[in-house]
């Protein structure tokens, strides 16, 4: 009998939840097992809370539990460190909903930093990712990571060291990207196979490549669309590629402002560019061949207006772009197009700056067929933006 | 209520017919977390070794590679219930099981039935709400394990194949981890138990409702005599790479499905790029070049004992030669297409 009343006991238990709460994890031995203890424990509505000092993990820490908020004392107080990390592909992954993640720091994932899959409703605030011998291609690929995720919000994080992309948003829908940092990774910012992003006000300096916006072939979603990047600061762009060769990322020239490649519907407006020494806004088809009948390699319906331009293109870093330079007098234009699609294309430019168009047919077409030469895009309509990116307003609150 | 009522009643009526403790019904359909496996009254004696009346033992055709641990397998179904055949192939068993993997090292792998330790014990508890994975590791003594619920490191080391002493900081997984692979949209489920893996003596006297009198078996991933090298490096694909590698599990945004159904090639990784691979991809451009194990990253990555660039991402201390010798050998025999 005993046994029933002790269910009975657990049934009340589930009829009236707790009064949310908080669980506080400090730093010292067996960090590992008790912050993890902390995510398996915690309720919906409770807090994770991680105190200030640096916590020396040896395994992969998973939250699962939807409705939970991490969040530690500041990005500089409260540090995750993997530098001992012994196994498991990621430093903290969050599979489940309404999470939010906030005021602290992962340093030195063997993989990558801090990943959601399939989380709807997602929040990256306040937060710092750093690989701290700098820029390596052994260190992980990506900083700040959700992916087949709906509604994320990541405001004021700082990424650096990422062998791939600091802030790497893949197969997602609804999302902004703003008030943030990125300096030393490959890709400061990249949008991959999205819907509907915003990307504003976020510096991304001495990458590689600035703000991508990319769309991959044989993934379950791609046609990436609608995009926003606007009054972002993305200047200085060079560090060499460190990325590790097979990935797309690896065919970033240094010294890439803003690249969008086979997307449609991207809008690149009122961002401050300059000093990136291949081009600032590069616009290209994804050059590689491809098994996927549903899969458009082409960009389609970009507009690029409204942009300050600092120095650029003095320095092409793909395959012919110096002799490219040398027969242009010395630098080609701030805005580069391989020119694939022509016309029907719809990329539109306004910025008063050259556009160089290599005149490419096809995505596939030898680099040796360019027909290289300025050309005015100003006259091309302009395709009508995509709406703000609006948030469950209970996101926007979790960063008071 | 009822449930647990005759749970109890059950539990009484068995102790009175044996005399011998029986496994605990009531706890497995509970909802707390039993600190202790002998809780649970499934595995007796030191080291769990001998299961309780009920409890069965079972092998699979081709095994998850964890590490070279052994592992020992068994299934207990509540009386009165029975095991069903799902068309999909998957063997559905019904609230109130539990399925039971414990982990342990022999002293020398050349004699696995000797000097064994065993270091933990996974229970997959079928309750009202769901699967339920707790890992349980053993004491010193063997007297009883306790569970660990964000799992553990212990230093383990055996004498090898090759004669040679191996040492491993042997990973227990947290139940996150658990539910990282077995995942399906989401949602705790058994992995191995399909009836293409099971084995004959176990489909046999196990009473399964439905099952059909032909089961297309896997083939035994290391014995040449049961498929030919085509089928068994799928079979081993399926077994230790599809439960997160396909369109429904933790790994769906790769779009690399090595699952035993899957047929594209491209998904099965022939000539695909890396989407998001970081240090994975090492030097190579695709997962599987054909004809090239040696530039292909699937083998790369399985070779490697790198956080970050191992695969699978758990269990993995140890590379698993005689698996990357089939796989080699299966991407090798490919013929090299124009890659794409």
């Amino acid at each position: 009998m005993r046994i029933v009343i002790a269910s009975l006991t657990c049934a009340f238990a589930a009829i009236f939840p707790a009064y949310a709460g908080t669980l506080r994890v400090e730093p010292g031995a067996n960090a590992q097992e008790r912050l993890q203890t902390a995510l398996l424990d915690a309720k919906p509505g409770d807090t994770v809370e991680i105190g200030a000092g640096r916590f020396e993990l040896t395994d992969g820490l998973s939250l699962d539990i939807s409705g939970v908020t991490v969040r530690g004392m500041g990005a500089d107080k409260s540090v995750m460190s993997f530098k001992g990390q012994k196994g498991a592909g990621e430093g903290l992954l969050v599979t489940s909903n309404d999470v939010v993640l906030r005021d602290f720091a992962v340093e030195d994932t063997r993989g990558d930093a801090l990943k959601s899959k399939g989380s709807s409703r997602i929040v990256f605030a306040n937060l710092r990712v750093e690989w701290t011998g700098g820029p390596k291609a052994t260190n992980g690929a990506y900083g700040v990571y959700p992916v087949s995720s709906t509604d994320v919000l990541i405001d004021n994080v700082r990424v650096s060291g990422a062998s791939d992309a600091g802030i790497y948003v893949g197969q997602s829908k609804n999302i902004i990207v703003r008030n943030s940092l990125a300096t030393g990774n490959v890709a400061g910012i990249e949008i991959e196979n999205s819907f509907n992003a915003d990307v504003y006000s976020n510096v991304a300096m001495h990458n590689t490549g600035g703000i991508l916006v990319f769309d991959l072939p044989n993934l379950p979603q791609k046609g990436g669309n609608s995009i926003r990047i606007f009054s972002n600061r993305v200047t200085k762009n060079d560090t060499p590629n460190f990325a590790p060769p097979g990935n797309v990322v690896s065919q970033v020239p240094v010294g890439t402002g803003v690249m969008v490649m086979a997307n449609s519907n991207v809008h690149v407006f009122g961002n401050m560019l300059g000093d990136n020494a291949t081009a600032n806004v590069f616009i290209v088809a994804y050059k590689q061949k491809f098994d996927d009948p549903g899969y458009n390699p082409r960009v389609k319906n970009i507009v690029i207006r409204d942009n300050e331009h600092g120095r650029a293109g003095w320095a092409p870093g793909f395959t012919g772009g110096k002799e490219l330079a040398a027969a242009m007098g010395g630098t080609i234009a701030p805005i580069f197009w391989d020119g694939v699609g022509g016309a029907a294309a719809g990329v539109h430019v306004s910025d008063k700056v050259a556009v160089l168009t290599l005149g490419l047919d096809e995505p596939l077409t030898p680099i040796a067929e360019m027909q290289p030469g300025p050309i005015d895009l100003s006259k091309t309509p302009m395709v009508a933006m995509p709406v703000a990116v609006v948030l469950p307003a209970a996101m926007e609150a979790a960063l008071k | 209520m009822k449930a647990f009522v005759g749970a109890a009643m059950l539990a009484c009526l068995s102790i009175g017919a044996s005399g011998v403790p029986p496994v605990n019904d009531a706890l497995i359909l509970g909802e707390t977390l039993p600190p202790k496996l002998s809780d649970f009254g499934l595995l007796t004696g030191k080291q769990g070794l001998v299961p309780a009346d009920g409890v069965k033992p079972y092998k699979l055709s081709t095994p998850l590679f964890s590490d070279y641990s052994e592992k020992y397998r068994y299934a207990y179904v509540p009386a009165g219930k029975t095991i069903s055949y799902r068309a999909d192939g998957v063997i559905a068993f019904p609230v109130g099981s539990v399925l039971v993997k414990s982990f342990g090292y022999p002293a020398d792998l050349r004699k696995p039935t000797e000097n064994l330790r065993i270091i933990e014990t996974r229970l997959l508890i079928h309750r009202a709400n769901g699967w339920v994975a707790l890992p349980y590791v053993w004491n010193a003594d063997g007297s009883d394990a306790e569970l660990k619920r964000a799992g553990t490191r212990i230093d383990v080391s055996w004498t090898h194949l090759d004669g040679q002493v191996k040492r491993i900081s042997y990973a227990v997984p947290n139940v996150n981890q658990c539910k990282g692979c077995h995942s399906l949209d989401g949602v705790m489920t058994p992995i191995g138990p399909k009836a293409r893996n099971l084995d004959q003596t176990f489909l046999r006297t196990a009473a399964i409702d439905g099952l059909p009198a032909k089961i297309d078996h896997i083939p035994v991933w290391n014995d040449p005599t049961s498929a030919n090298v085509d089928a068994r490096a799928r079979a081993y694909l399926d077994v230790n790479c599809a439960h997160c590698h396909n369109p429904r599990g933790p790994a769906s945004n790769s779009g690399l499905f090595l699952g035993w159904e899957s047929r594209d090639r491209v998904a099965l990784g022939i000539g695909k790029r890396p989407v998001a691979a970081g240090s994975g991809a090492g030097q190579f451009s695709f997962d599987i070049a054909a004809g090239h194990p040696e530039s292909s990253i699937m083998l790369y990555r399985l070779a490697s004992i790198e956080p970050g660039v191992a695969m699978p991402e758990l269990g993995r201390a140890t590379a698993h030669a005689e698996g990357l010798a089939l796989l080699a050998e299966w991407i090798k025999a490919m013929p090299a297409e124009d890659v794409k």
